[in-house]
């Protein structure tokens, strides 16, 4: 029976100065698919690499020489001696592999565990595959299982529902207090990266008119252009706090940019409508005082790193869920691999006809008055024809010769005589 | 009659156990469940109350049993009212124990042997009764959204993210549905007010006679006008609408049952037991 071996690295084994060495780019990908591919040991194959690792799964009749192979191949190919990162290559056989390839789909492995992206990388790794006709009966079964595991794991556990960065947080908030996002207006205080990750989030969830306050009126309105925004002066925020339903403040101000008795006096004009504050400035922009006003909000940088925090706490409790959902999963697939081997197709076809046969002689004798003797020649003329229309057959799948794509076979009389129901 | 009060607890309270089941553990079909069982229970309740009708020919709140039942019956009518428009999926959990504990209240009640009244045929006093207890079953949603909101409010300012924040909806959501209902129960509470005041002339040759119940609705309806006129004029919502409609639904509570039971005046006999 050919075995299923994955050799790869990820950011758990190897620092990101090694994998940027190994990493494939697209084009790269599928030029050594193809050679890999090529390998005399390697019957079907898939390769993966993304920032965060590299994995080549393959299908082989011969294990150690092609794990060899396959390692000396990434050396050859990203031109470093193999001895530099072969302490960081962990191998996966059998089980262990099938179980880290439905771990990586789902996300369970990946640095921020219930990221979304990795299974749509696998999808475009597998795309490659079958497109220039790398992969076979198993790695394509495989495949499908990871994807049906990883869309299941999404769906029945909440791996991926929680915000897990600074600027999702803010938006997850935001969604809370305000029900939708759609229309409101947004106000961002000052520059910097994560508040300006914050505002496009902000946009892509349908936000209204963007407004950008600096210090330097030049800065704001080369800030504006980028978010298709409109520039103010920094004078001119407590008059916009009247129409403004987010704030997001990143200034390098030592004191306060907006106070509390600025909000306080907004409040009434503003009849009440709920402010969102959210204040990434370190040392902090807005007085906290405002958080205890009624119907405005301010969650500082220490407040949302709690909130991904927690978040992430309840990743992993999912991620628990998840493995359990991956258990079975190996389990089932464990079950039709097996199934694929010689010996118990043979058996199983062997069954099927026996059972057809047998059936099919009890009916014959209830329906008609057969002599004692009769029935026994029924009998053993059956018996004769199962063995004589199996023995072609037998023999071909017995063949040693068949040692290139056996599985490919295999599957197919599986399949047309319906063995796996 | 009996049998059929029991059925429909049975019912309330199965939902009840969905809608709790659904609060912990967030499946959303158990919410549909909860929300199937309660329009079932509403039935059973409906045929409860028909039954009443059609043995004393006339709506059935000839005491405290019957007045409560009504009650209830119109506080499911109008949450699978509000949850049919706004699918504010957590609302059940106030309405369906509400509802039931309402009528578990009734079952203990000894049952008044019923009385042929003619008062009941009266148009405007049917009005009347059938107004002011859908107003107050609108206010008593409001103010379970008011908590509802309350909750909220307080998981987000305080940043502690836990077993509510995660199941509440947003607070505008909570804001906006409480709203309405307040809209509905102050639209019907003023309609079920005219109509008992043109029984009241038909009947008594006044509209107004000082009696405590009127007085404590006076006082209702005031309150829920300043909180609707606040709103509008000057904003007032969130955190404030839903102590008010909290608040409110506590003068209801006394204008509903504390006037009767404590004080005296011409509504008493409808709350005897």
């Amino acid at each position: 029976m050919s075995d299923i071996v994955l050799v790869g690295i990820n950011h758990k084994t190897a620092p990101v100065e090694l994998r940027e060495c190994i990493a494939f780019s697209k084009e790269e990908s599928v030029t050594a698919v193809q050679s890999l591919s090529l390998q005399p040991d390697l019957n079907e194959v898939i390769l993966f690499s993304t920032c965060n690792r590299v994995e080549v799964l393959f299908v082989t009749d011969n294990k150690s020489r092609a794990i060899s192979t396959t390692k000396e191949f990434i050396a050859d190919f990203n031109k470093i001696p193999l001895e530099q990162f072969e302490n960081v290559l962990y191998v996966h056989e059998g089980d262990e592999a099938v179980r880290h390839i439905f771990r990586v789909a789902s996300s369970l492995d990946s640095m921020v565990v219930g990221e979304p992206q990795i299974l749509g990388q696998i999808k475009d790794a597998y795309r490659t595959a079958t497109a220039i006709n790398t992969s076979g009966v198993i790695l394509n079964r495989l495949f499908h299982r990871t994807f049906f595991v990883a869309k299941r794991i999404r769906t029945e556990t909440g791996i991926g529902d929680r915000a897990v960065s600074i600027s999702f947080a803010a938006v997850e908030l935001g969604r809370k207090i305000f029900g939708t996002l759609a229309g409101k207006a947004v106000l961002l205080i000052g520059a910097g990266e994560m508040a300006e990750l914050a505002v496009e989030h902000l946009i892509r969830n349908k936000a209204g008119d963007i407004y950008v306050a600096n210090r330097t009126f030049e800065n704001g309105v080369a800030l504006a252009k980028k978010f298709n925004g409109q520039a103010l002066r920094f004078e001119e925020i407590t008059d916009c706090l009247k129409f403004i339903d987010i704030i997001i403040s990143s200034t390098g101000s030592s004191d306060f940019v907006i106070s509390r008795d600025q909000v306080k006096g907004i409040l009434r004009v503003r009849r009440s409508r709920p402010l969102f504050f959210i204040d990434i400035a370190v040392p902090r922009d807005v007085d906290p005082a405002v958080n205890r006003l009624s119907n405005s909000y301010v969650y500082d940088i220490d407040d949302l790193k709690e909130v991904v925090d927690e978040n992430m706490e309840d990743r992993q409790q999912e991620a628990v869920k998840a493995e359990r959902i991956v258990d079975e999963a190996v389990i089932n697939f464990r079950q039709w691999h097996a199934s694929l081997d010689v010996v118990p197709t043979i058996i199983a076809l062997r069954n099927k006809v026996q059972s057809i046969t047998e059936a099919e002689i009890k009916k014959t004798l209830q329906s008609n008055k057969f002599p004692d003797s009769g029935a026994e020649a029924l009998n053993k003329m059956a018996g004769s024809l199962i063995n004589k229309i199996l023995h072609d057959p037998t023999i071909f799948l017995k063949k040693n010769g068949m040692q290139t794509d056996k599985s490919l076979y295999i599957d197919a009389v599986r399949k047309l005589f319906k063995l796996d129901e | 009659m009996e049998i059929l009060i029991i059925v429909t607890i049975l019912v309330y309270m199965l939902s009840t156990a969905a809608y709790f089941a659904y609060l912990f553990l967030q499946k959303n079909n158990l919410q549909r469940i909860g929300y199937f069982i309660l329009t079932a229970g509403i039935l059973f309740h409906t045929v409860t109350i028909i039954a009443g009708f059609t043995k004393t020919g006339h709506l059935p709140v000839s005491d405290l049993r019957e007045t409560l039942s009504l009650a209830a019956w119109a506080v499911a009518g109008v949450f699978l009212v509000i949850q049919s428009k706004y699918n504010l999926k957590i609302l059940g959990i106030i309405a369906a124990p509400l509802v039931t504990l309402i009528m578990i209240v009734v079952s203990l009640l000894p049952s008044a042997p019923a009385q042929v009244s003619n008062i009941f045929k009266n148009f405007w006093l049917v009005s009347h009764v059938v107004a002011i207890f859908i107003g107050e079953a609108s206010f008593a949603l409001a103010g379970g959204l008011g908590v509802l909101y309350l909750l909220q409010e307080n998981a987000i300012k305080t940043k502690k993210h836990r077993f509510f924040y995660k199941r509440l909806p947003s607070l505008d959501l909570l804001d906006i549905t409480g709203y309405a209902c307040i809209v509905v129960g102050f639209t019907l509470l003023t309609l079920g007010l005219i109509t008992g005041f043109v029984y009241a002339k038909s009947i008594w040759g006044r509209f107004w006679s000082w009696d405590p119940k009127e007085v404590w609705s006076g006082i209702t309806w005031i309150f829920y006008a300043i909180l609707l006129h606040e709103r509008l004029t000057v904003g007032w919502r969130g955190r404030k609408s839903a102590v008010m409609a909290i608040i409110g639904f506590g003068v209801l509570i006394f204008t509903f049952l504390g006037v009767n039971l404590l004080l005296e005046g011409h509504h008493r006999e409808f709350t005897r037991f």
